[in-house]
């Protein structure tokens, strides 16, 4: 079993994503991470690493590639969650 | 958006970060007169950001050495080491480096840049695990790209973290190279290497010491951080550069492991470039006896090294974690950074302007590079001009 969620996930990402992002966008599942919110590459592998400890998943960063959105980034992280177990 | 206009919006966003008319990268020294002197524009400057630790960039074995090669040899190989650039002076080179080192072998490659691509992509692929510091040269990331193993970082110098993540990847730990730096080319901070050696043993790993800025620079005959902590012989692959204390251009890859030899045949980054020339081995040759025997000169660099630290320090600067040749200053803001780096060009001081996201943690730095060749008076000088430019820049 496994217990979480993507929806859990999205809610997370949204939470930490609000930090780096002007405080008039709203942050959706389909908001784009470079061209929307702006994030640059220090802070995007920043945030992997946080993922990292919070899921107790490794994301290689070269499964970054196809991430484009928000809810790419929770469905990779959800996947990774899936395959520790 | 187009393949041009992509570069377009590159650009402009660089050019935001400067006001016009100033170009802090890239800036063009028209002269250079010596290993610390130099001018840009019409101005005679003094160089305190460059790599040449060990001052030897006019040593006069090295440039003979180079004079010599070009005459005997010629300007170029114009092929590659596998094909119709293979010298003897290419070996020579390798065996002597192998016999610094006091390793089985080394492999000699034409940049620094390639030495850490060509290792890396040869030595891991699809399937493997790169853990990497996170405040790793690019070369490195690159050289991980370039292997399509799985890349994972961890928190710049904290084997804490370091333990967490080869913990997270259970059996995978065994295929998994860690790679650190001897000295970081940002801040100027050392890798904790003798924790880094434990837990590679404790969870099978191989362990990847880049020394490209500790070349020369640590150690009691400049090996690098493996000989200052007596771990050569853990370490499983050692690379550097030729373009730092050695001043030339080139890299190197030594190890004990006997598989060393194979990324010959295996490593794109060796197979299809040109081999160095003759000039640049045989000048590399002549800085290579230098630097084993250059105690004096590592003396002449850690006191000016200590003696621009503490003045930094003493001043107010936020400076780099520990102090060492390169003595990095940590501004809160771009244009602060801005601001001090043009106050110091202002007054003859060429040092290195590094914006976010370069720069570590998203900090603005204005890192200096002091070298062997540096005198008592020209350090005083620089900390006389920081002095100056605290007042009206920092507080």
């Amino acid at each position: 079993m496994v217990d979480i969620n993507q929806e859990d996930i999205l809610r997370l990402l949204a939470q930490r994503l609000a930090s780096f992002a002007n405080p008039e966008l709203e942050i959706t599942p389909d908001t784009n991470l470079i061209t929307q919110l702006a994030i640059d590459s220090i802070k995007l592998l920043n945030l992997i690493m946080e993922l990292e400890d919070h899921f107790d998943i490794s994301i290689p960063l070269n499964a970054l590639t196809d991430v484009v959105t928000v809810r790419d980034l929770a469905n990779l992280v959800y996947k990774l969650k899936l395959d520790s177990k | 958006m187009s393949l041009l206009e992509k570069l377009d919006a590159a650009a402009s966003a660089r050019i935001a970060q400067l006001p016009s008319g100033l170009g802090a990268f890239g800036i063009p020294i028209e002269e250079i007169y010596s290993p610390t002197e130099a001018r840009i524009g019409t101005k005679r400057i003094l160089l305190l950001g460059t790599n040449n630790y060990l001052g030897l960039s006019f040593s006069p074995e090295c440039r003979k050495a180079a004079h010599e090669a070009i005459d005997q040899e010629g300007t170029g190989t114009t092929g590659s080491r596998m094909a119709n650039g293979n010298y003897s002076g290419h070996r020579a080179l390798e065996m002597e480096f192998a016999d610094f080192y006091q390793c089985r072998s080394c492999i000699v490659f034409t940049t620094g840049y390639q030495a850490n691509l060509g290792t890396i992509s040869g030595l891991i692929g699809p399937g493997d695990v790169a853990l990497i510091d996170g405040d790793s040269h690019a070369s490195i990331y690159d050289g991980c790209v370039l292997s399509g193993a799985d890349i994972i970082r961890f928190r710049h110098n904290d084997v804490i973290d370091l333990e967490k993540r080869l913990r997270r990847l259970g059996e995978r730990s065994k295929n998994t190279l860690i790679i650190v730096e001897g000295i970081y080319s940002m801040l100027g901070d050392q890798a904790p290497l003798a924790d880094i050696v434990r837990l590679k043993k404790a969870y099978n790993s191989t362990l990847l010491l880049d020394e490209a800025h500790s070349l020369g620079v640590l150690g009691e005959t400049g090996q690098g951080l493996a000989e200052k902590y007596g771990l050569i012989g853990e370490v499983d692959f050692i690379t550097g550069t030729f373009s730092k204390s050695l001043c030339g251009i080139g890299g190197y890859c030594v190890s004990n492991h006997p598989q060393l030899d194979q990324l010959r045949y295996v490593s794109h980054p060796y197979i299809f470039t040109a081999s160095p020339s003759p000039a640049t081995i045989a000048a590399t040759r002549a800085a290579l006896k230098l630097l084993k025997n250059g105690r004096e000169l590592r003396e002449r660099l850690w006191e000016n090294a200590r003696q621009l630290y503490s003045h930094l320090q003493a001043l107010g600067y936020q400076v780099s974690p520990e102090p060492g040749p390169i003595v990095a200053t940590i501004l809160d803001s771009p244009q602060q950074a801005l601001a001090l780096w043009k106050g110091l060009l202002e007054n003859g001081i060429y040092v290195n302007l590094i914006l976010p996201p370069a720069a570590p943690e998203g900090k603005s730095l204005v890192r200096c590079s002091v070298n062997a060749a540096h005198t008592t008076k020209q350090i005083e000088y620089v900390c006389e001009v920081f002095s100056r430019l605290y007042s009206s820049i920092i507080q």
